[in-house]
């Protein structure tokens, strides 16, 4: 690694119109890059980090401007190059690779067009020697049937694929520089890891420098040789990555890892014979002719946190939605405190609905945006206990409380005027506002930043243990299942893999791919992607439920 | 079965199916007319047995399921039966007029779509620009026209010659130039500064009265232009040329309408391509704005194109009914009129029938284009 | 109608007035939620007044919109108080044919003697009176049946919807001379068949008509918000249909509707001047628009402008209902921009 300066930006500011205003999104940040060094740029959503990044190769989106300091790359000043110059140097000496891959690849041509593009458009190779490149990288990185797959269009690609082959893409024309935002956000956690794999792989062996940009710190560490911390388009913190993960300076820093660092109270196991208050027994459920679910059975007693995990297309969310009555299921049966459950909601009595209640994960779409906060809360406690006028006003009064939000400040808001920590609260407090037994949890902290996600966490935690109530926590986030549950159902191609206490799922001897999944979660060790990635060549795991 | 073939079939059945029963519809519309057809014929003094042996003859004494496959049965080979105003047989009737139709429908179609796709794809492009601000508004009042007023201005300015006809489009021109620079000062807009608006529009306007009044002094015919005929005299007989000529107005006014339509939606659907990630990544690619729209938007727009362009295309069917009669056009649009007014009740079931069917092809056609053009169709997993 | 699902539209799916099917998809974009906001950050800015939005939305307005406003406050006053307003009566013949405009009579007679200035004024009232009703009438209508398809779903949804597609599948000005020839008869074989027995077919015909494009576009904007979350929440607390239409999906699809209307009194309103203009929408000797163009078609082959008076009159008063929904459906969209 030399000590040439590759990207020098100083002093960066960047603002955003809203309306008819500008606001701020970059506060004057500094940032160096020296050859072949990986950056890593970490931060909440809305930090800036995506912004920073494409300031990085002199763009903007639609509706920002760069508003003052300087962007030096390789001695030459891109905030007063005209866009001929930077347009040479995109795709030729800086490169992008964004988070979605499906929707960033052209679905009219064939990937390897679309890879032989830059360098013939840049007059680095002509098309034959660009297209036998594109296979040459499409092996390094691991794709399957590298000298075919080029020929495919990206809609017949699998999504771990196609973001490796836009990395591929990314390096035709062997850049300098390549900036990765958010690349794995998107994907599962198994098959996040031959990404991350592939990445370091091609950023090493070309000695490419490169910006790599996530919310995950565990993911960055794994990746990056520095780390820059951001915060409302501040800089937080910057430090070397091992200094960084043993010894951050700062508070928020810390907080980073909060959801990791929550553990919740301890509870006593409950009596061998005592009746659980959700119970499936054997659910077969399908959507039409497609079986979603098969012999899934699990219980959830009083005061207990059961978390169901899995992937997308595990089933985990359908399983809520045959407890609810949603979606009747074509064999077995959902047993509430040992009476069994109408199948269809409609056949539910109304205290038989008010006892299991739901908490959304998008905020947004769970709160009826022309609705104030206390008619949100207030009208389940209409609807169920029957209470009106000020007795009413009393109630929602209350649980305002209970979720810790001021009643006077927000009884008379709309969720428009909230925040999604706040929305999410009120979610709770709308669930509890039923006075139920039974609350599912569907996948309610993933939409939110690890702080917040803390804080939710907590929230729920303290209302388990005030008000006895029995949770079903879905999530595909297992950092999230080590700090909140105390049973785990494991769930994969609809089906139950693995179920058990929390502390006997999480040593092993385990299912295959409870292994799987529980391995394929970053830990907070820069050496942990290698040791991984040496452990499975070793013992001939597959890489991941992709490639398997 | 390739995806595409299997889906063009479907569509295909779907389409014939929905033609089935709309022509249920119209056979039972006629049905419900009131009275007795052979009697409305004959009038008041026939006897009895002649309405009944009249009756007989047109078939009326079968019972009307029987009725319907006959006629749907005549229909499908070409034969409608007879107008019961004329005694003519309808098909021929029908084979001239739905030949001028189509012409007509051509004509505007081969102005309108080249015209509004490259004005939709500018305007896209140079975005809320004074450019696109101005096709906003011309296309935005075009659309709110009814068919016979600017049919009718048409033929005042370019067939009966009214005086100061093209004063008053450029007087239009220039209340909109006007609005724009009052809205342009307002809001502390720049003005283009390679095209000062409000000077150009006072310069233009002026130009074009002074030509007018002296052109109007000495050379009266010149001051409104009588090129073409209003009243579109076609027969079988008529040179391609002189049909050209005489539908040139009718067609016009069937462009004028369709384009704004045509153009607006152009526009939206590439601004929603614009919009996408891979083309947003072709920059960051750091390919040129032209390639950028021609290798990456155009082939993703094709399919968004050909919808928007068969839906007018079927939106032309209605259009020309009404052109057909302000310009005494022989269609089958002025023939349905006709009919209407006249009680002629099998020449209005077959032009029903007509359109019908060519608006459910029409339609049927732009389905089948919009999965061909698919790429996520075309190149199954 | 979006071009970014996998299953193309079928036949079926299809506006006859080409321009709806663009302005229905920008209506229906205006039910997306706002963007997630993920972050704990400060909590944003209390929602201002709506008094304040409003105020500020009309000054930032464009001109077009105002000319717009200012042109529909004009007609509805004329239309509201035609008799304070016009010189002579409706059906008043008060001199010969075709007469020239003199000092009398400002904008001459018509082809039976009557005053042109009056006719049109008293036409605003009908017109608009008649264009008014008919949009609100299939208003309800395909408003009602949309809600009640996009909340029941299934098989209710999908009867419906096919109903309505084929409906959809003829032309509905070709549809309407169809239903008004077999009206009309009807009604001319009556013993002294009032005039406004006409007008009422005709009203009623184009509402069946035009209520299938408001189904159309109901159903899809009450299908965006059915899908929501809290519509869920609502119906798995026991929630009745009512409850959920009035509460949950009417206040969220406020917005979109009333732009539609707009569209709607537009096409409506086109549809039946073009109607009178064929000689089958409103009958003499009723005042309208579109059968006066018809009456003084005449005039334009020598020169005269007069047919294009009521011509113009229907041409401004749709222009301007459309820049004023132009208007509303940028605000909401441009947000975006």
């Amino acid at each position: 690694m030399s000590d040439d300066i590759l990207l020098k930006m100083r002093g960066v500011k960047i603002d955003g119109k809203t309306g008819d205003d500008w606001l701020p999104i970059i506060k004057g940040i500094d940032l160096d890059l020296r050859r072949g060094e990986v950056l890593g740029l970490i931060g909440e959503s809305g930090a800036g980090k995506s912004t920073m990044g494409l300031a990085a190769m002199g763009y903007v989106r639609g509706g920002c401007r760069i508003s003052g300091g300087s962007i030096e790359f390789d001695g030459m000043d891109l905030t007063k190059a005209g866009e001929a110059k930077r347009r040479a140097l995109r795709g030729k000496r800086i490169a992008y690779v964004a988070q979605s891959a499906a929707a960033s690849f052209n679905p009219a041509h064939r990937l390897i067009d679309q890879y032989s593009e830059a360098p013939v458009k840049h007059s680095v190779m002509n098309k034959s020697a660009a297209e036998e490149d594109a296979v040459d990288l499409y092996r390094r990185l691991q794709l399957p049937n590298p000298d075919e797959i080029g020929f495919r269009y990206p809609h017949q690609v699998s999504g771990g694929q196609l973001q490796r082959a836009m990395t591929a893409m990314a390096m035709s024309c062997r850049p300098d520089l390549i900036i990765f935002d958010e690349p794995t956000t998107a994907l599962d956690v198994t098959t996040q890891i031959e990404v991350l794999a592939a990445i370091r792989n091609a950023v090493a062996q070309f000695g490419t420098a490169a910006i790599y940009i996530t919310h995950d710190l565990a993911v960055v560490a794994q990746m990056a040789d520095r780390i820059m911390v951001l915060r409302y388009g501040e800089l937080v913190e910057e430090a070397p990555t091992r200094e960084m993960l043993s010894a951050p300076t700062q508070d928020y820093t810390k907080s980073l890892w909060a959801v990791r660092s929550f553990k919740a109270t301890a509870k006593p196991k409950p009596a061998a014979d005592a009746v659980p208050v959700v119970s499936l027994r054997n659910i077969d459920a399908a959507y039409g002719p497609v079986p979603v679910l098969h012999g899934v059975s699990f219980d959830i007693h009083k005061g207990r946190t059961v978390a169901v995990v899995g992937e997308s297309g595990s089933g985990k969310s359908t399983a809520a939605r045959v407890i609810t009555g949603l979606l009747p299921p074509s064999s077995g049966e959902v047993l509430f405190n040992g009476q069994v459950l109408p199948p269809n909601f409609k056949r539910r009595s109304k205290d038989q609905l008010r006892q299991a209640q739901m908490i959304y994960q998008m905020a947004d779409t769970a709160l009826n945006p022309k609705q104030r906060i206390r008619d949100i809360i207030g009208r389940p406690v209409e609807f169920y206990l029957g209470l009106k006028g000020r007795a009413r006003d009393e109630r929602v009064r209350e649980l305002l409380d209970l979720i810790e939000m001021e009643p006077d400040t927000f009884a008379h808001r709309y969720p428009g005027e909230l925040s999604g920590g706040q929305k999410q609260r009120i979610g709770i407090a709308r669930a509890l506002a039923a006075d139920p037994e039974f609350i599912i949890c569907d996948e309610v902290t993933s939409a939110l930043d690890q702080l917040v996600a803390e804080g939710i966490l907590r929230l729920l935690d303290r209302l388990q243990g005030e008000l006895d109530l029995a949770y079903m926590f879905i999530t595909h986030d297992l950092a999230t299942v080590r700090a909140i549950a105390d049973e785990v159902v494991v769930m994969q191609h609809g089906k139950v893999v693995e179920q058990g206490p929390k502390v006997e799922m999480f040593t092993p001897p385990h299912h295959s791919y409870t292994d799987l999944l529980l391995s394929s979660v970053p830990e907070m060790d820069p050496d942990w992607l290698t040791n991984l990635l040496d452990e499975r060549i070793r013992e001939g795991k597959p890489l991941s439920t992709e490639d398997a | 079965m390739h995806p595409i073939a299997s889906m063009a079939l479907k569509r295909l059945g779907l389409g014939l199916l929905t033609l089935l029963v709309v022509s249920i519809i119209i056979f039972s519309a006629v049905e419900m007319l009131p009275g007795d057809l052979a009697q409305e014929i004959l009038g008041q003094s026939a006897t009895p047995e002649t309405v009944a042996a009249f009756r007989k003859e047109l078939g009326l004494d079968k019972p009307p399921v029987e009725r319907y496959f006959d006629w749907l049965g005549g229909a499908v080979q070409g034969d409608f039966g007879k107008s019961l105003a004329s005694k003519r047989e309808i098909s021929d009737l029908m084979s001239t007029r739905l030949g001028n139709t189509l012409f007509l429908a051509s004509f505007a179609a081969i102005l309108a779509v080249p015209i509004s796709i490259v004005l939709g794809l500018l305007a896209a492009l140079y975005r809320n620009t004074w450019f696109d601000r101005m096709i906003n508004v011309l296309t935005l009042s075009s659309i709110s026209f009814p068919e016979f007023f600017v049919a009718y201005i048409l033929i005042l300015m370019l067939a009966v010659g009214y005086p100061f006809g093209l004063i008053w489009v450029l007087g239009l021109i220039g209340i909109w130039f006007l609005m724009e620079g009052v809205g342009s000062f307002r809001d502390g807009r720049k003005i283009g500064k390679t095209f000062p608006v409000v000077p150009a529009l006072f310069a233009l306007i002026g130009a074009a009265f002074i030509a007018n009044v002296f052109i109007g002094y000495w050379k009266p015919q010149l001051a409104g232009v009588t090129a073409f005929p209003s009243i579109s005299n076609i027969s079988p007989g008529t040179s391609f040329g002189e049909r050209l000529e005489r539908s040139f107005l009718p067609a016009l006014t069937l462009t004028l309408v369709v384009t704004a339509h045509m153009m607006r939606m152009t526009r939206a659907a590439i601004i929603n391509l614009l919009a996408s990630p891979y083309i947003e990544m072709a920059r960051l690619k750091g390919m040129s704005p032209l390639r950028v729209i021609v290798t990456h938007a155009l082939p993703n727009a094709l399919a968004p194109i050909i919808n928007v362009v068969a839906i007018n295309l079927a939106y032309l069917i209605t259009g020309v009914v009404v052109v057909e009669v302000v310009f005494v056009y022989p269609g089958v649009g002025q023939l349905m009129v006709d009919s209407v007014t006249k009680r002629d009740v099998t020449v209005v079931q077959a032009c029903c029938l007509i359109f019908a069917a060519t608006y459910i092809l029409l339609n049927l056609l732009a389905d089948i284009l919009a999965i061909a053009t698919n790429p996520r169709l075309l190149h199954p997993k | 109608m979006t071009d970014t699902t996998n299953e193309p539209t079928t036949i079926i799916h299809r506006s006859a007035n080409a321009h709806e099917a663009q302005a229905t998809e920008d209506i229906v974009a205006m039910t997306d939620p706002t963007a997630a906001s993920a972050d704990g950050a400060a909590p944003r800015v209390e929602q201002e007044s709506k008094w304040k939005t409003l105020s500020r939305a009309f000054r930032t307005a464009p001109l077009t919109a105002w000319f717009g406003m200012i042109v529909i406050a004009i007609y509805i006053v004329v239309a509201l108080f035609a008799p304070l307003f016009a010189p002579f009566g409706e059906r008043e013949i008060i001199g010969a044919q075709f007469e020239e405009p003199n000092a009398t009579y400002m904008l001459g007679t018509d082809n039976l003697g009557r005053d042109m200035l009056s006719r049109l004024i008293y036409a605003a009232r009908n017109t608009v009176g008649i264009a008014l009703l008919t949009t609100f009438i299939s208003f309800m209508l395909g408003g009602f049946l949309g809600m009640l398809a996009a909340t029941f779903g299934g098989w209710v949804d999908q009867i419906l919807s096919r109903i309505i597609d084929v409906l959809m599948s003829i032309p509905s000005l070709i549809f309407a001379l169809l239903a008004l020839t077999v009206a009309n008869t009807w009604i001319g074989r009556m013993d002294n068949p009032s005039p406004w027995l006409y007008t009422a077919a005709l009203i009623v015909i184009m509402a069946v008509l035009d209520s299938t494009r408001v189904f159309r576009l109901t159903r899809a904007v009450a299908m965006n918000i059915v899908v929501m979350d809290y519509v869920e929440a609502a119906r798995l607390r026991g929630e009745g249909l009512w409850y959920i239409i009035r509460r949950e999906i009417l206040p969220n699809a406020s917005a979109p509707l009333i732009a539609e209307f707009g569209l709607r009194f537009c096409f409506v309103f086109l549809t039946i001047s073009a109607l009178s203009f064929l000689g089958l929408g409103v009958q003499p000797p009723t005042a309208d628009w579109g059968s006066m163009v018809r009456d003084n078609a005449t005039l334009i082959s020598f020169g005269v402008a007069v047919p294009l008076y009521p011509a113009g009159a229907i041409a401004l008063l749709t222009v301007a209902v459309n820049f004023v929904v132009d208007w509303m459906l940028h605000r909401s969209s441009g947000l975006k921009d």
